[in-house]
């Protein structure tokens, strides 16, 4: 179920914009909603990397598996994840997709593939790569995302040779977004990129720009087809920008004025709509989709508000699995 | 009745899980091919063949990484971390990940991993490869520990480990590999979380683990013609810890002696006492713990063998605390 640019109707297209659309909403609210304080602790937001969770998982069939990251809200929305769950989530509500047991960093939605959401740097390729091990079982494939400040830790060494020896269905998503945390990825990563980095592990990998949807889409449906069809693991390096500091209200004062300016010049969402426009999908199509995220979003978030917290003295909790 | 060789415990309940659920792999270092570097594990590939039983690279993260991500997926993965001092390394995989699934997923899924090693000293193997890492997990929820003290107990105790939802930490103690012990076949599987009484009597209660119990054992019949019967509690896991058994026996014998090979600060043995402290105080009438010094393990054998505790450390121990003259 691949899907390439020159194969894919209308509709689909104007699907991932809207979930594209979704997870920059989302995010948006999610950062009101930090400021008001009903999320706590800290949030991690995806705004500006959409295009990356949605191409991928526009790749992806049933009894796929995705693993994300810490700045992983657009990992499950882009899966399937219910918008108004999540957002009870994030806010510590009974109803959130774990119960409110989880938080911002560690969401888990098995029913739609999501095998986690992981707070440490680097967690999630691991679990792609024992994913994979099931998924190869299965004919399906196991995807991880997760940052360049990840492509430094050991996860991602012994995971990709791990995966390329074995032959494993997996493919590494890397979202270079140029930053780990408040360094500049440059300043602490050796090597003139990140898709390089595959060659040393005996796998393909290549550079996309993250921010074009199309990009994306193509270049994970490659990488997927091929881990289906017994080719092994791929590294992408999807090139992107978070439209946010990393975490809470950092306010990112670390990246440079015209380097910020340049990259919202090129978000991904902007460059999808005109790219849907030039498709010939009509304004008005494009704005009613918009129109129906935005009141989705809408009311999944007044639901979760209005969502009660869990009590403890009904919490029913055990520390094992019978 | 037959005579069953501790590794080969080991293997059978591999090679018996691994035929009753399709579910099971089992991956390590040099556990395949090669059989495992304390021969435990031999045949296992030749007949489940290298999609179940699998050569890793030297990757303790990614071992236990991917083991994870295997388990939250529909697999059972048994995994073998060759040394248990090596557990350093995979931490993360297991703490944060692993042991934290079933309750952070809300119980959308649990996690059934086996994650077993080599541990103990006695084996002059120095002070990276000779640490029982029981107590670094022990205050993780959602792990379990086992450790067996005997080859039918290592049969039925990994089994158990292996049908077990969460994810097991189990450990070998590598002076117990060549031991053979009576079993009677076939051995059931064990299910994790309930001590076992070893030996009956009514003077002290002497609780330890693994090798432990087997001192504690030898040490019993050294106090026997002394006219003190000693009841040993194996404790079988560390977590969960079968508080019940050990405080049944203290009732009995309102004497407890805690037998840890490692050190006291820190130490489960400390841990149990207190415990047994807080919950029935009004039954003892003395506790204490033999453990090792407070040194990383020594390499010499001279200073390895008076660093490791014994059944003749153990038997001492009680005589003193008894007030018992050594003389007979």
């Amino acid at each position: 179920m691949t899907a390439t640019q020159g194969a894919v109707d209308p509709q689909t297209l104007l699907d991932r914009y809207g979930r594209m659309l979704l997870i920059r909403s989302f995010e948006d609210e999610i950062h009101r909603l930090f400021l008001r304080g009903e999320v706590h602790g800290t949030t991690h937001l995806y705004a500006g990397q959409e295009a990356v969770a949605v191409g991928v998982c526009a790749a992806l069939t049933e009894g796929d598996w995705i693993a994300g990251t810490y700045r992983g809200h657009g990992h499950a929305l882009a899966t399937g994840t219910d918008p108004e769950a999540l957002a009870a989530e994030l806010l510590g509500r009974s109803t959130g997709v774990c119960g409110g047991r989880a938080g911002s960093m560690n969401v888990v939605d098995l029913a739609h593939g999501l095998v986690g959401c992981f707070g440490i740097v680097g967690g999630s390729i691991g679990c792609a790569t024992g994913a994979a091990l099931s998924a190869k079982r299965t004919g399906n494939v196991a995807v991880a995302f997760f940052g360049d400040g990840a492509t430094n830790q050991a996860y991602f060494h012994e995971c990709l040779n791990f995966a390329a020896v074995a032959s494993l269905p997996a493919v590494f998503v890397c979202e270079n977004n140029l930053y780990g945390e408040f360094t500049p990825m440059r300043a602490v990563t050796a090597g003139a990129d990140i898709a390089g980095r595959a060659h040393a592990y005996g796998m393909p990998g290549a550079t996309v720009d993250g921010n074009d949807l199309w990009a994306v889409t193509e270049a994970a449906g490659a990488a997927v087809e091929r881990a289906r069809s017994g080719g092994g693991p791929t590294l992408l390096e999807m090139k992107t920008y978070r439209r946010y500091g990393h975490s809470k209200s950092d306010p990112a004062k670390y990246r440079p004025k015209e380097e910020v300016e340049a990259w919202l010049e090129r978000d991904p969402i902007k460059h999808a709509r005109a790219r849907l426009l030039e498709l010939g999908v009509a304004e008005d199509e494009i704005a009613a989709a918009e129109e129906h995220v935005r009141a989705g979003l809408d009311r999944a978030v007044e639901a979760a508000l209005a969502a009660p917290y869990p009590d403890p003295a009904e919490d029913a909790a055990t520390e094992f699995a019978a | 009745m037959s005579a069953l060789e501790f590794r080969v415990a080991i293997r059978d309940a591999i090679a018996e899980e691994l035929e009753r659920d399709e579910r099971v792999i089992f991956m390590g270092e040099d556990v395949a091919a090669p059989g495992g570097v304390f021969v435990a594990t031999p045949g296992l590939l030749e007949r489940f063949g290298p999609e179940r039983v699998i050569d890793t690279p030297i990757s303790e993260l990614a071992l236990a990484g991917a083991a994870f991500g295997a388990a939250a997926t529909g697999l059972r993965p048994i995994i073998e971390i060759m040394f248990g001092d090596f557990m350093g390394l995979p931490m993360d995989a297991l703490v944060n990940q692993a042991a934290k699934y079933w309750y952070v997923s809300n119980e959308q899924g649990s996690i059934p991993l086996v994650v077993r090693s080599a541990v103990g000293g006695g084996g002059r193997f120095g002070a990276m490869h000779s640490q029982t890492h029981g107590t670094w997990f022990q205050g993780i929820p959602g792990l379990k520990i086992a450790m067996p003290s005997s080859s039918g107990e290592a049969k039925g105790l990994l089994k158990g480990a292996i049908r077990d939802d969460n994810p097991v930490i189990f450990l070998e103690h590598k002076r117990l590999y060549s031991v053979k012990d009576e079993v009677v076949e076939p051995v059931d599987a064990i299910a994790l979380g309930r001590a076992r009484v070893a030996r009956a009597g009514g003077d002290l209660t002497i609780v330890s683990i693994g090798k432990g119990v087997r001192d504690a054992l030898a040490a019993a019949e050294q106090l026997a013609p002394d006219g003190v019967e000693a009841e040993v509690v194996d404790l079988r896991t560390l977590r969960p810890l079968d508080l019940e058994t050990v405080c049944e026996s203290v009732a009995k014998t309102n004497r407890v002696l805690a037998v840890e090979e490692g050190p006291r600060t820190g130490g489960w043995a400390s841990g149990v006492l207190g415990a047994v402290a807080e919950a029935a105080l009004h039954d003892l009438d003395d506790a204490w713990i033999v453990a090792t010094g407070e040194t990383p393990i020594p390499y010499s054998p001279t200073l390895e063998d008076a660093f490791m505790p014994d059944a003749d450390t153990i038997a001492a121990t009680v005589r003193s605390r008894l007030g018992l003259t050594v003389a007979r």
